[in-house]
């Protein structure tokens, strides 16, 4: 480490506090200063040292300040052993951190969404909050679709105090569309146990799928995983018994868990729904999952504007340590596990498995080039599992049906069961949990049906792309979907109606991607920009947007996007626009 | 275990590069391989001595069973490889991102990129007018050195030469996210009010002169930047016992910048500011 030239900045009491509370809470003692090994960009060697405690730090310097001021960050800086620059350069990547001057307020700041379906009634809403005199924050997708199809969602982000969203119920059980259906495995306990607590939840079954695995072995939970043919439903679908049995095989003195709850693709709030009202089948699953690759610590990596997720899964994580069932030796095994919550601070990207480390280990959230893999290669440079939380929260049936009858369910290449969340032109979005096997016609009719005539549904998110209504008949399994050429993705099934405006919809689309790209390799930092201009340009030169030559350039980008982009969102920063283009929602004239 | 007999295959990996073989030693980069096999490959963001950081994606091949091209630079070669460096998707993905290099930054210093760029065909007037650009005021702090962001690909180069590649002062970083993103020292402070030690080792690995020598910056306002009547000599740093290696550059009998050669065991081209700026006092002025 350098020595560290600091400028004469200094912190105010109230900031040093605040921060050192924060560094103190993750377990870093501020007074010992390690030496520390920087991350070699593109390679592999990290070191498990202070530094990870930047984000945390950050978080609690922001909320003090409104900012990240000159005098807090040298604060940081001193007591991280980070170097100034660096840590500006941490800070100035993230959408909850302020970086360029002190706000001349100290009110909370009020995030609005701006994307579909929020996208409708932002400007209306954000005009009315300015109107009061409030702090307004454009934000991209706040993963609450499910109430924006009326009105837009919103976050606070509190100023000496906690963040909150106006529209939670914290004393209330959550209203899930399909509560207490018997059929359902992966939300089963949601509306119907108070979430807060550790004895309902064992009340209700819970950690029976933990013995279950206790009593199998390691190496049974991970054969068990991979005969349900369990595919990774954080969008990538990839095996997870594949990945667990990675992790499992890979040397390393430690090795860990990691749960994306990172929940940034616009269109999806399911795993919000699981955190917020079944936090402890999450740690659960953890747990197992754990136990099966011989990792020994667990983290919940987790977006910074779900504030109720945060404080639940902080309860329930507690609650279990109490009860035994985190910790060394948990439920009376010999089995050690534990599991520490990271906020993350407004970045999509930061969902992208290696973006996540990055960012979880206090540096910028840069993918870096696969390979080396997680599994070999994650978080500190640990084999690492990182899976999605309704992947995991798959794991419990499986432990105790067993992976074939599990596997059983669905068909042959979807197995198991699957949450979508609708969001849009429906009439009662929601998050909803089926059998793989229904049409998008039978999944859009479980939320009540359209609301309009359909024009078009949005499949997987921002990432994903816009199917017409020729394909309500297509069952909502992988196989099927990828051979009519979409995806599921995360499982947004955003319906829109034949009074949106698409040229605005799309346009938004663009944005997201220009805004949330990291802007580390050429293809996506540029593309996703030019993309951006050209569908702008082409929606100011007429009242519709029409693209002639245009879409071959967009066709060109997309290509060089999708060849040479280093991670998934270049890959797919423009598959939504193309498939509009082809649906003729826009650029055609009409 | 008994000992494995030692075979050439240990040490050394054997690729297909446009379907001529070759073998390189273990631990190479299919780059490596790729100039081994007599194929030139442009690059922007690697260099000889600084870890590749795989972000500007010019050096990309077509590699068999990968779904996308993939970063040469950065990429190990392994035993039975087949890469294509001159296919259709190669060569259209390489225009793409000097295209889109061209349309927001300003490459008229960086002749090897624009010869790149006309060879590749790319074309960076496709984007508008009114496109988004890097847009940046040369930053002008002190004698030493310039910084012409307008001119910055992000190659993260300079980044790496003051950190842990080289010089360990961290006095610069990355900051921003996406188009935003920018080189920069905490809170943009001046370089004079930052960690910076004046080694200019940023300036030594910029490939497009966004950082360039003070002496050439005013040269070039002048008119009078004379590549063409330059003179390059190597001498030996006289300051230290180290023995760093110096190019002087000379024009018109005075010294206008100093390099370091990249392939000299001492400094892999990097040096401090003594052997950089140091030679500021053979004119018997720190400026001239
Ligand atoms: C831009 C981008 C954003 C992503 N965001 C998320 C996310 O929010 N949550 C998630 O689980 N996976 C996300 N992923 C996928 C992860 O990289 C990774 O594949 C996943 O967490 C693996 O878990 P699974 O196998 O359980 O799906 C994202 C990928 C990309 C490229
Ligand atoms: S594809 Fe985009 S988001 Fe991914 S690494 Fe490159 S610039 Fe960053
Ligand atoms: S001159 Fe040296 S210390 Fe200063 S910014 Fe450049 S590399 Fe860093
Ligand atoms: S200033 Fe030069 S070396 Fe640094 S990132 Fe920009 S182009 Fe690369
Ligand atoms: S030279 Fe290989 S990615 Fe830049």
């Amino acid at each position: 480490m350098p020595d560290l030239h600091l400028t004469e900045d200094r912190a105010t009491d109230a900031e040093t506090a605040a921060i050192d509370a924060a560094i103190a809470a993750v377990g870093v003692d501020p007074a010992i200063v390690f030496e520390a090994d920087r991350l070699v960009r593109g390679g592999v060697h990290r070191k498990h040292d202070r530094r990870h405690a930047l984000l945390p730090a950050l978080h609690a310097l922001q909320n003090t300040s409104g900012w990240i001021s000159p005098g807090g960050l040298n604060h940081i800086a001193e007591v991280l052993g980070v170097p100034p620059a660096e840590g500006y350069g941490v800070a100035s990547f993230y959408e909850l951190f302020r970086v360029d001057s002190a706000p001349d307020h100290d009110e909370s700041v009020i995030h609005v969404c701006v994307d579909s379906p929020c996208l409708a009634t932002a400007e209306a809403k954000i005009a009315a909050l300015e109107a009061e005199g409030k702090h307004v924050h454009r934000s991209p997708c706040l993963g609450q679709c499910e109430r924006g199809s009326t009105d837009a969602a919103v976050f606070i982000q509190g100023r000496n105090g906690p963040d909150s969203v106006p529209a939670d119920q914290p004393d209330e059980l959550w209203e899930l569309p399909q509560r207490g259906e018997p059929q359902l495995k992966l939300l089963r306990n949601i509306g119907r146990i108070d979430p807060t607590s550790i004895e309902a939840y064992i009340g209700a079954g819970g950690f029976t799928a933990l013995a279950a695995a206790f009593e199998m072995g390691a190496d049974k939970v991970i054969s068990e995983v991979t005969e349900s043919g369990l595919m990774g439903r954080g969008g990538a679908a990839f095996p997870t018994g594949v990945k667990w049995r990675g992790v499992a095989e890979a040397e390393g003195p430690q090795k860990y868990v990691v749960a994306n709850a990172d929940e940034s693709e616009p269109g999806t709030f399911k795993d919000r729904t699981i955190m917020e009202n079944d936090p402890f089948s999450l740690i659960e699953a953890m747990t197992i999952a754990g136990f099966a690759t011989g990792a020994t610590k667990g983290f919940i990596y987790i977006r910074g504007e779900y504030p109720l997720a945060t404080t639940r899964l902080q309860i329930a994580i507690d609650a279990s340590r109490d009860a035994g069932f985190l910790g060394s030796g948990i439920a009376r095994s010999s089995v050690d596990f534990d599991i520490e919550i990271r906020r993350g601070a407004g970045a999509y990207i930061c969902g992208e498995e290696t973006a996540l480390f990055a960012s979880l280990e206090g540096f910028r959230g840069e993918p870096r080039q696969k390979p080396p893999f997680p599994t070999t290669n994650g978080l500190f440079d640990a084999p690492t599992a990182i899976n999605n939380p309704e992947t995991l929260l798959n794991v419990l049936p499986i432990m105790l049906e067993g992976g074939a009858a599990y596997g059983g369910l669905g068909t042959e290449r979807s197995s198991g069961h699957k949450l979508f969340c609708l969001s849009g032109a429906v009439a009662r979005p929601g998050t909803y949990e089926v059998e793989f096997g229904p049409t998008l016609r039978e999944i859009i009719d479980l939320a009540g049906g359209a609301t309009g005539e359909i024009a078009a549904v949005l499949m997987g998110g921002a990432a994903g792309s816009f199917v017409g209504p020729d394909a309500l008949d297509m069952p909502l399994t992988m196989e099927a979907v990828r051979e009519a050429g979409t995806t599921l993705g995360s499982g947004v099934v955003m319906v829109f109606d034949t009074d949106t405006d698409f040229d605005a919809v799309c346009i938004r689309l663009a944005e997201f991607f220009r805004n949330e790209s990291c802007g580390q390799c050429v293809p996506c930092r540029v593309g996703a920009v030019r993309q951006h201009e050209l569908l702008v340009r082409a929606a100011d030169a007429a009242p519709k947007m029409v693209l002639n030559g245009e879409v071959q350039l967009l066709a060109e980008m997309d290509l060089a996007m999708k060849d040479a982009s280093i991670c998934g969102l270049g890959h797919t920063a423009s598959t939504a626009v193309r498939s509009a283009i082809d649906l003729g929602l826009i650029g055609s004239p009409s | 275990m008994t000992a494995v007999p030692v075979t050439l295959t240990e040490t050394t990996v054997t690729i297909s590069v446009d379907g001529q073989n070759v073998t390189v030693p273990d631990g190479a980069s299919v780059l490596d391989a790729c100039t081994a096999a007599g194929v030139d490959t442009p690059t922007i963001c690697y260099a000889e001595n600084l870890t590749p950081v795989n972000a500007c994606r010019v050096c990309v091949v077509e590699m068999e069973g990968s779904r996308t091209l993939v970063p040469s630079c950065s990429r190990a070669a392994e035993d039975g490889m087949t890469v294509q460096t001159d296919t259709e998707r190669v060569r259209h993905s390489r225009k793409m991102v000097l295209e889109f290099l061209g349309s927001g930054t300003d490459l008229s210093q960086a002749p090897d990129i624009l010869g790149w760029m006309a060879d590749y065909g790319a074309d960076p007037d496709r984007y508008g007018a009114d496109r988004e650009t890097m847009d940046e005021e040369v930053k002008v702090q002190d004698n030493l050195y310039i910084r012409d962001y307008d001119k910055c690909v992000l190659c993260y180069k300079c980044v790496e030469a003051c950190g842990d590649d080289a010089q360990h002062t961290f006095a610069i970083a990355m900051s921003g996210r996406g188009f935003g993103n920018r080189i920069s020292t905490e809170f943009d402070i001046t370089l004079p009010d930052s960690a910076c030690v004046y080694c200019g080792n940023c300036v030594a690995v910029c490939p497009t002169n966004a950082l360039q020598f003070k002496t050439e910056f005013d040269l070039r306002q002048a008119g009078n930047w004379r590549e063409e009547d330059q003179d390059v000599t190597r001498t030996v740093c006289s300051y230290c016992g180290v023995g760093c290696n110096l190019e002087l550059h000379t024009q018109d009998e005075r010294i206008v910048k100093v390099t370091s050669p990249n392939d000299h065991s001492v400094t892999s081209g990097h040096l401090c500011i003594k052997g950089r700026f140091g030679w500021q006092y053979v004119h018997g002025g720190a400026d001239d």
